[in-house]
């Protein structure tokens, strides 16, 4: 039966081409619809982990209690012992030591007295040693003037506080802050290069230290503020096992210098942040699921109706309600599996390159606070691989339950009524 | 009835404190005590912090309210930085970066080399009578040593500390407790002093402690090892030059 109405539907374009265009467009939109939010969802998280989070975060309990001001003199000790050991324990993550700083930008003119000033947040990375930092923070394409540093003593800076202060390529300047210790710490730089990474908050007054030349200004030899842990792709369940276990080993509660790891989700207001966004997203989704059913519903609905005067004359040949009825659902689920295969092969298409190639919102985020990238991109995972059968198949197939209903109120002499008009 | 209740009140507390000597008039003899026209001082900061201490040492040129000058000379990392202090202006010379920075506005506020006393701190050298009015509020014991207490208030707008309440030795005329409150009533910090020194005729401070009570930690310790009073000291020391020198 199923190979006849399926030939029955292969000859008779007006019954399966427009019910199948419809339905692929419907499950094409779904399946783009909900890769873009899983993008969004993993950008959101990606673009925290690599400014601020990481997939794990290694401080002080003394520097957790207070971690929002960032205290570099509570920071972390003997990190290259502890980057050692964590590299023998857990070798599938990239651990990346890091110093965050607060301080005055100087600015001196010919005679060494200061021509401008302002106040900047120092990142201090590892820029020199491995690739890793530079490649994660895309130093390279917010690279607005100049070049990467290369050697120790320069520095970049954001191209706001360079237009600000008034600062050249090659410029020196002068940072000012306090040492681990509280002293007060100068150091001389070369301006290198001068970065814009589209995010109000970084661009205020973000510049970018090699990590070992910070340490040197900031009397901080072998310490860091934090330790970032990266996975090769973010997992939340692995995330929280290195904690537990790490926590179990390390964090004391009589020691406020001991250390604590925390999972990217539990860190700040992390937790609530992706818990509504998760919230908002599924509302969203299941939302836009239910219209897309609604349109879909209607359209098998449609369908059913559209043939009721082929129905009539089916009947009166004698074919049985029961008959057509069980046609009319076989005939709609064909439609319904074969556009949606139509529909999540396109969806998927367009998820894929929109993943890799990914879209630039730059425009949309100049004056935003919020740590995000300049590129959204779509992220495929395997529920987009079935999420189009709900509305394609399910939707298509109700719909067509219900118009068939009209089936066995049926009447013959009404049929011929209509015949003859 | 009010009018009656506060004229008594008035009386009332006019009896009581008339018992203590004049607030203002302690406050002279303090300054009296207290300020030279001119010091040399070498002295140690220990800034006990929360992963332990630091001891720095610290030479210092002091002239009138106006004109001071201190160079540090341990340890190796803080060494050869100097502050100049010329009238409410304050440079600080860096020698690893052979820069002079001037401190201003609210960097003014911040901890002096990690210590509990802050740049503004530092610049505070104006005679007491000059910028406080004070009501002698009793006597208490502190450290064994009784003492008059006085409650401080500010009389010129420019001054960190709006309120003061200190305890002033009764013989020595020396200020063994003191606590400083922001504008808001809030207490910022207290300074203890330990030990004191006779020099001449003079009663002076010789270890004291500062404590931020913001911030967590033991406190800064003061010491002066040594000090010389009306000194001669050459104006090119507090000049901007002398800072690179």
């Amino acid at each position: 039966m199923i190979k006849f109405l399926a030939k029955g539907l292969f000859r008779d374009r007006s019954r399966s081409l427009l019910p199948i265009l419809i339905i692929a467009v419907g499950v094409t939109i779904t399946v783009l619809m909900y890769s873009w939010l899983m993008g969004f969802s993993v950008m959101f998280i990606e673009e925290n982990a690599r400014f601020d989070t990481g997939h794990v975060k290694i401080v002080t309990r003394a520097y957790n209690a207070l971690i929002d001001q960032k205290p570099y003199d509570l920071g972390l000790l003997n990190v290259n012992e502890k980057i050692k050991t964590l590299s023998s324990e857990h070798p599938e993550v990239h651990w990346q030591p890091r110093i965050y700083f607060g301080g005055l930008l100087d600015l001196p003119d010919e005679d060494g007295e200061t021509l401008s000033q302002g106040e900047v947040i120092g990142f201090g990375v590892d820029l020199f040693s491995d690739p890793f930092e530079s490649e994660l923070l895309n130093l390279q394409e917010t690279l607005t003037k100049g070049s990467l540093p290369k050697k120790k003593g320069e520095i970049l800076i954001s191209e706001e506080v360079a237009d600000k202060l008034g600062i050249g390529i090659d410029d020196l300047v002068t940072l000012i802050g306090s040492t681990m210790y509280g002293s007060m710490a100068m150091s001389n730089f070369t301006v290198k290069g001068m970065v814009r990474f589209g995010v109000q908050a970084m661009d205020r007054g973000a510049v970018i230290v090699d990590i070992s030349d910070t340490r040197s200004f900031l009397d901080m030899e072998d310490s860091a503020s934090e330790i970032l842990g990266f996975l090769p792709k973010y997992n939340e369940k692995i995330t929280f096992e290195i904690s537990d276990t790490f926590n179990a080993e390390f964090n004391d509660e009589n020691d406020e210098f001991s250390d604590i790891m925390t999972p990217l989700r539990k860190q700040s207001n992390m937790e609530f942040m992706l818990q509504s966004m998760d919230q908002r997203l599924g509302s969203f989704i299941f939302v836009f699921i239910f219209i897309m059913s609604l349109i879909l519903w209607n359209s098998g609905l449609m369908n059913g109706i559209r043939r009721y005067g082929e129905i009539g004359v089916r009947l009166a040949i004698g074919e049985s309600k029961g008959h057509i009825y069980r046609s009319l659902i076989v005939e709609s689920i064909l439609i319904g599996i074969a556009a949606t295969i139509l529909g999540t092969a396109i969806g998927l298409g367009l998820s894929y390159l929109l993943q890799y190639n990914g879209f630039d919102i730059s425009s949309f985020m100049k004056n935003s606070d919020i740590i995000m990238g300049a590129t959204m991109r779509a992220q495929v995972t395997p529920v987009s691989y079935y999420i189009g059968f709900i509305p394609g198949v399910l939707a298509s197939v109700i719909g067509a339950l219900f118009s068939g209903i009209g089936i066995y109120k049926r009447n013959t002499a009404q049929l011929f009524k209509e015949l003859e008009t | 009835m009010k009018k009656l209740i506060t004229f008594t009140f008035i009386i009332f507390c006019s009896m009581v404190y008339a018992e203590y000597p004049d607030g203002n008039e302690i406050l002279r003899q303090i300054d009296a005590n207290m300020y030279a026209k001119s010091m040399i001082s070498s002295s140690q900061m220990i800034v006990h912090g929360r992963r332990g201490s630091r001891t720095m040492k610290l030479k210092s040129w002091t002239e009138g309210d106006d004109r001071s000058f201190s160079e540090y000379l341990a340890p190796p990392k803080d060494a050869g930085t100097k502050m100049l202090k010329l009238e409410d202006k304050l440079w600080i010379y860096n020698p690893s970066a052979d820069r002079t920075i001037q401190i201003s506005g609210h960097m003014l506020r911040q901890s002096m080399m990690g210590s509990d006393i802050s740049y503004e701190d530092m610049m505070e050298e104006n005679e007491l009578i000059e910028v406080y009015s004070a009501v002698t509020t009793g006597e208490e014991i502190v450290n064994d040593v009784s003492c008059w207490r006085l409650e401080l208030t500010a009389i010129t707008d420019d001054v960190p500390y709006r309120t003061k309440k200190v305890w002033i030795d009764k013989k020595k005329l020396i200020a063994l407790k003191e606590e400083r409150y922001g504008r808001s009533g809030k207490l910022l910090k207290t300074t203890e002093i330990h030990e004191v020194m006779q020099i001449d005729e003079r009663w002076y401070p010789k270890r004291m402690i500062f404590k931020d009570v913001l911030k967590k930690g033991k406190g800064t310790e003061f010491i002066i090892d040594e000090i010389q009073f009306e000194a001669d000291i050459p104006d090119s020391r507090f000049s901007k030059a002398a800072l690179r020198k």
